[in-house]
């Protein structure tokens, strides 16, 4: 026992030593968190619409003052031909166009039917239909304000209630994510790295050679990830509650339980990294581009594993992240028990069995 | 007890049909410095790691400071010291705290480790540079160090794998004269070199060609017996017959 302090110690001190690791440890949850939440926003706001305005009477106007106060469009000057709008889409300055043909108020008021034309810049399809969606709203909603008690027999207003996310807040979707993708370099490649590193020194024979157990070297090796990687958590919660205004309505101590299970899932997969390698390099390239990416791309949290074909599907499967994202979301924002959760804990916990076990098995099978 | 540090019987490791180390054969006294000499690939290496308890022997005994190397892998590890041609202390850990940290695995008490720390540092006259990270030193000092770091738990015998690779020769000289230092005060001294003035420092060597130990005497016995005046010749003599070469 007294022997694993000593080599717990002398792993912190390597840490603290490191000035490299300790920016990777601490500065990338900020960086990450700063960029998902602030950069990288699916949120469409303040999109540039412009307006050719044929008509020039009273509906026209009401319905560009309702897109002029609402807070997903910035109007800008309006047009006076279809070529300058076409200029203005050229310069990028404007995503979408609303026209008016000549009589538009007339033709409504006296035939109860007008046209009006909505022009997307579909370069980006995903604004594109999102402009559309809000521009229809808009109208269906002046149309209502029009004639409030019209003769419509049947009329059904659909309530939207977003769930667990009543203020479409876009952070609560990544913040699970950007936790996993962070266990998954702080505990997998930092821990295969410092592994690797003392082969490369040739301090690990020294250690075999001294009565300090090979298990124990291992144990010794993950303990300051593990502790590290926690504190990680919390910064990374920190951050999401008081500067991305997430809630966190689950239990903290099952989210605290689930997130240690997962960081020994991640240091397995570590350790049994640094078993196939004996340079730090491809320690530090397998980490990132064997985990790195698929737990970006295939854990579901920034592009829908539904509409993947079933090959990715299958293979996303393997991927400790993704039954950790599913948990974090769970518990974090749904605010949900374990009794929820049950099945991706047990599989999070026999991929660490599998892997711990073999990552011993490895580093034994080295000795002999 | 018995006064002999390792004995080896017929001593032989095989790797499928290759025999790295072929019945060997030799013990070495308490207290004795002993050579250990080979060109690359003579089986040194294998040798060596079966009497630290790295690897099991295929066949034939053997027992380092009293111990089966088959069933007692554990004590020998607590009986032994270790010092590899690799450099071997952490860079980024000062002089005190790799100290400490050997000592710690090694299962010496805090309190024994602070006063024989300062003593050690004392003796090698790096008080200026305790608080230095190891990093920091010339290699010459890296060496020394680490020298004294494998013997700090006192055991009973140190294995020394090419320990004075590239060191200028007066460093060589003074680390030498550590090594007899620590075979005065009892400890074993188990050492591979290339160098072959190193090798008549030692009170016995053997020469190892392809895996089989083909000579086992003093130095002055065997120049006489290769009717030569250096060992290099002595080297060249028995290791010119070698079929392997290089790792």
């Amino acid at each position: 026992m007294k022997q694993l302090l000593s080599f717990v110690h002398k792993e912190f001190l390597h840490v603290f030593r490191d000035r490299r690791t300790l920016l990777i440890m601490f500065g990338l949850p900020i960086v990450q968190i700063v960029l998902f939440g602030f950069a990288l926003n699916s949120e469409v706001k303040n999109i540039g619409i412009m307006v050719l305005d044929n008509a020039h009477d009273i509906n026209s106007q009401q319905i560009i003052d309702k897109i002029a106060t609402s807070s997903y469009f910035q109007l800008k000057e309006p047009a006076q031909s279809y070529r300058d709008i076409e200029r203005k889409f050229k310069a990028g300055t404007v995503k979408c166009a609303l026209v008016f043909p000549a009589g538009f108020g007339s033709d409504l008021f006296h035939t109860g039917k007008a046209d009006v034309q909505v022009i997307a810049d579909a370069s980006d399809p995903n604004t594109a239909t999102i402009v559309a969606t809000y521009l229809r709203s808009i109208i269906a909603d002046y149309q209502q304000q029009l004639n409030p008690n019209a003769g419509v027999p049947y009329r059904i207003i659909p309530e939207v209630r977003q769930l667990y996310n009543e203020k479409q807040n876009g952070s609560l979707n990544f913040i699970p994510g950007v936790i996993a993708l962070i266990f998954m370099i702080v505990s997998t490649a930092l821990t295969s790295v410092a592994v690797v590193r003392e082969k490369e020194l040739g301090t690990m024979e020294i250690l075999l050679v001294s009565p300090f157990k090979p298990l124990m070297v291992l144990v010794a090796k993950a303990i300051p990830y593990l502790a590290l990687s926690l504190i990680n958590f919390i910064i990374i919660l920190l951050l999401s509650v008081y500067l991305l205004d997430v809630q966190i309505k689950g239990s903290l101590l099952l989210l605290f339980a689930e997130s240690i299970l997962f960081i020994i899932t991640c240091l397995s997969l570590g350790l049994l990294i640094s078993n196939v390698t004996n340079s730090q390099q491809t320690a530090m390239l397998i980490s990132m581009m064997g985990l790195m990416l698929p737990t970006m791309l295939l854990t579901g949290f920034m592009f829908p594993l539904e509409n993947m074909p079933w090959i990715f599907r299958v293979i996303s499967h393997v991927i400790p992240s993704r039954y950790y994202y599913i948990i974090v979301k769970a518990v974090m924002l749904k605010g949900l028990g374990f009794s929820y959760i049950w099945q991706e804990t047990l599989i999070l916990i026999g991929m660490s069995a599998v892997l711990l076990t073999l990552a011993l098995k490895n580093f034994k099978i080295r000795l002999s | 007890m018995n006064n002999k540090a390792i004995i080896c019987k017929n001593l032989t490791k095989q790797f499928g049909s290759f025999k790295a180390v072929d019945q060997i054969t030799f013990d070495v006294d308490s207290g004795e410095i002993f050579g250990f000499l080979g060109a690359n690939g003579a089986g040194k290496t294998t040798a060596m790691r079966i009497l630290c308890g790295l690897s099991f022997p295929t066949s034939g005994e053997a027992s380092v400071a009293g111990f089966n190397v088959y069933k007692q892998q554990e004590q020998i590890k607590k009986n032994i010291g270790y010092m590899s041609q690799k450099f071997s202390l952490y860079e980024n850990l000062t002089v005190v705290e790799n100290i400490e940290f050997y000592g710690g695995v090694y299962g010496v008490s805090r309190a024994d480790i602070k006063q024989r720390s300062s003593e050690l540092i004392s003796t090698l006259g790096l008080e200026k540079e305790a608080k230095k990270l190891v990093g920091e030193l010339p290699l010459g000092w890296k060496q020394k160090l680490a020298f004294s770091v494998a013997i700090f738990h006192k055991p009973k015998i140190v294995f020394l794998d090419e320990p004075t690779g590239g060191v200028d020769p007066v460093t060589r000289r003074q680390f030498w004269d550590m090594i007899y230092e620590a075979a005065a005060s009892g400890i074993t001294v188990f050492v591979t070199t290339h160098y072959m003035d190193e090798a008549e420092y030692c009170n016995r060597i053997t020469v190892m060609v392809d895996g089989k130990v083909e000579a086992l005497d003093t130095p002055t016995k065997l120049k006489e017996r290769f009717n030569t005046h250096s060992m290099d010749e002595v080297f060249y003599q028995l290791a010119r017959g070698a079929k392997r070469s290089g790792d």
